[in-house]
């Protein structure tokens, strides 16, 4: 049992219900072992030490030989109502300080504590102290049908609501053997690569802006833009919330719908070669980009680090190829793969699947099947597991249904493995840097607070 | 070079330049005139506190910022700072986690502050209303003077109500 609770297969997730802990990995694999005394072995891989942290501030469960016990949202615990960061002592150093920042940052962003360790300008030590985002999303989604559990897949992470949507609706469906209609994964396929061009041209331009270069950033935010705005022609939400449901879809693409997301895409097409040519001639901002944040495929291999974070490390994953759904086996995706790790190199590969997903949009829009556009879930008991590719990597869901309603649910944004890569990045650098690290690795704070 | 791409941009004419929606447009350019030099007198710096959303609401407040919707032009800025603001904008469910930070920002802000909640989580916790972990809608926190509904509200909606609040309390 420890054996295969400990792999083989890069590590996915892990999570607890009432009696078992359960690790997922690659591509899918699921394992479980027995939970005693309220408490089941920690797993070895690094990856791990959120998940068991989240284990135990939501159902109280301990990993047994667990070298990281930091809260992961219950932080506020102590008879005062502070909370302690115990592995964040004293600089000891001469010239060591400390620079806490947040729980509420200086942009329009989601809350969460950084603590950085420093000596001089480099920094020494990150520690993101995460949970200020906690809804209880899960608890919410227990109890309910896939359908009505369906618009809170959609609000873990805004950003990535297809994604989320689509994964949350794999999973609804494999529990019920459901195979939604072609028209609808054609139009979910649409959708999910609108919203990568929306995230990383918006991704692109940010780290552009924090490195002093406004131009990129402004144009980049236009084609942003332009994207939403097709998106809600199209579909009639700007991020296309809701519209993804177990089953299929919830609305078929409006009449001039397919012009709007091309006359979108063309635009940023037509741009792209020009604002990539800045990116690449400017002294000034590849000086900036190349060299910082670097996450060596090592490390990326140890974390079993997946999309734009994996990708950009020589980490190969991409869930629209294993396990794959469907539509993706017809559209001949390349999935871009640098080895270089650095921030650079996570916006060479944003760049690249820019122009696969225009691509792919452009296919998916002319062949559009003419079918339904989905089957009303029947009432009915199983366990599914449900995978799909957000901007940032795969986003994975595990759910139980007994008579049609969810008894239990999990699910694990690619951030919850990419924020302890973060932590480590941000220390190959100075301070000043940081931003640009962030930026490129785009962690969701709401992804992972559930 | 650098340069000379952004000297292409300047001389070449972009395939057809989107605007925002010009009847809006003119709306709120009428009544920012109408709330006028009197009311609003400076620009006003707004501070957005995150209090538990699923970032949906952050990417249309961002938005507002773009080459469409412009948001300085109405005389409206973010800032980083409590202590520049006279507009506290929460967006979220009220989380627990949030709550003192919330009130610690209030606190830092130089009276008169007015306050908006935007996005249905913040107007009353939205879909996750029955949720334990959440106070439920910023009015659980502190007094709100505005709410702009909408999940998330497109960022038009957003600069509406911007505008609704000056022209209220100028």
């Amino acid at each position: 049992m420890t054996e295969s609770w400990n792999g083989p297969g890069n590590f996915i997730a892990l999570w607890t219900d009432a009696t078992t802990a359960y690790a997922l990995y690659q591509p899918g694999r699921l394992v479980s072992t027995p939970i005693a005394e309220n408490a089941y072995p920690a797993l070895a891989n690094p990856a791990a030490a959120w998940f068991q942290r989240l284990a135990h501030d939501t159902n109280g469960h301990i990993a047994t030989g667990a070298a990281d016990t930091r809260p992961a949202i219950e932080h506020f615990t102590a008879p005062d109502g502070t909370s302690a960061w115990p592995d964040f002592p004293a600089p000891s150093g001469e010239g060591e300080h400390h620079v806490s920042v947040g729980p509420i940052h200086a942009a329009i962003i989601e809350p969460g504590n950084f603590r950085f360790l420093l000596l001089g300008e480099q920094v020494l030590k990150l520690e993101a102290r995460l949970g200020y985002s906690h809804k209880g999303t899960l608890a919410l989604m227990r109890g309910k049908s896939p359908r009505l559990a369906a618009r809170f897949a959609a609000r873990i992470s805004g950003d990535s609501t297809i994604a989320h949507s689509l994964a949350f609706a794999h999973a609804a469906e494999a529990a019920l053997g459901l195979i939604p209609p072609p028209r609808a994964t054609h139009l979910r396929a649409v959708m999910a690569e609108m919203e990568r061009l929306a995230n990383h041209a918006s991704d692109i331009g940010a780290i552009a802006g924090d490195a002093g270069f406004a131009f990129l950033d402004s144009r980049l935010s236009w084609h942003r833009e332009s994207l939403c705005t097709a998106a809600h022609a199209a579909f009639g939400h700007r991020l296309m919330m809701d519209i993804v449901i177990p089953g299929g879809v919830a609305g078929d693409i409006k009449t001039n719908g397919p012009a709007a997301i091309r006359a979108a895409i063309d635009a940023l097409e037509t741009e792209l070669p020009s604002l990539t040519r800045i990116f690449e001639d400017y002294a000034g901002l590849q000086d900036r980009l190349i060299g910082t944040g670097t996450i060596p495929p090592a490390l990326a291999e140890a974390y079993a680090a997946t999309g734009v974070v994996g990708r950009a490390s020589g980490q190969k994953q991409d869930a629209r190829l294993t396990p794959g759904y469907p539509p993706y086996g017809t559209l001949a995706l390349i999935s871009p793969v640098e080895q270089e790790g650095d921030v650079a190199a996570r916006i060479r590969i944003r760049l690249a699947e820019i122009a696969e997903s225009i691509r792919m949009i452009r296919d998916l829009l002319a062949t559009l099947p003419d079918t339904e556009i989905a089957l009303a879930p029947p009432s009915g008991t199983g366990i599914g597991i449900g995978v799909a590719e957000s901007f940032r990597g795969p986003v994975w869901v595990w759910l139980t249904l007994e008579s049609g309603t969810i008894s239990d649910i999990f699910v694990a944004d690619p951030s919850t493995i990419h924020w302890p890569l973060l932590e480590y990045a941000a220390t190959t650098g100075i301070l000043a840097d940081f931003p640009l690290i962030n930026k490129s690795i785009n962690p969701s704070y709401s992804g992972v607070d559930l | 070079m650098v340069w000379k791409t952004i000297a292409r941009h300047l001389l070449s004419p972009l395939p057809a330049p989107r605007q925002a929606d010009p009847a809006i447009a003119a709306a709120l350019t009428a009544r920012l005139k109408a709330a006028g030099a009197q009311k609003l007198g400076r620009s006003l710096a707004v501070r957005h506190v995150a209090a538990g959303s699923c970032n949906g609401c952050e990417l249309e407040l961002r938005a507002t910022q773009n080459l469409i919707y412009d948001l300085t032009q109405y005389g409206l800025t973010f800032t980083p700072s409590p202590r520049h603001a006279d507009v506290l904008l929460i967006t979220g469910v009220a989380a627990r986690n949030m709550l003192v930070a919330v009130r610690e920002a209030r606190a830092a802000m130089p009276d008169p502050v007015l306050t908006i909640a935007v996005g249905d989580c913040a107007v009353d916790g939205g879909v996750f209303k029955s949720s334990p972990v959440i106070t439920g809608g910023a009015e659980s926190i502190l007094p709100i003077d505005l709410v702009i509904s909408g999940c998330p509200p497109t960022p038009a909606q957003i600069i509406e109500g911007l505008l609704a609040l000056l022209e209220a309390h100028g």
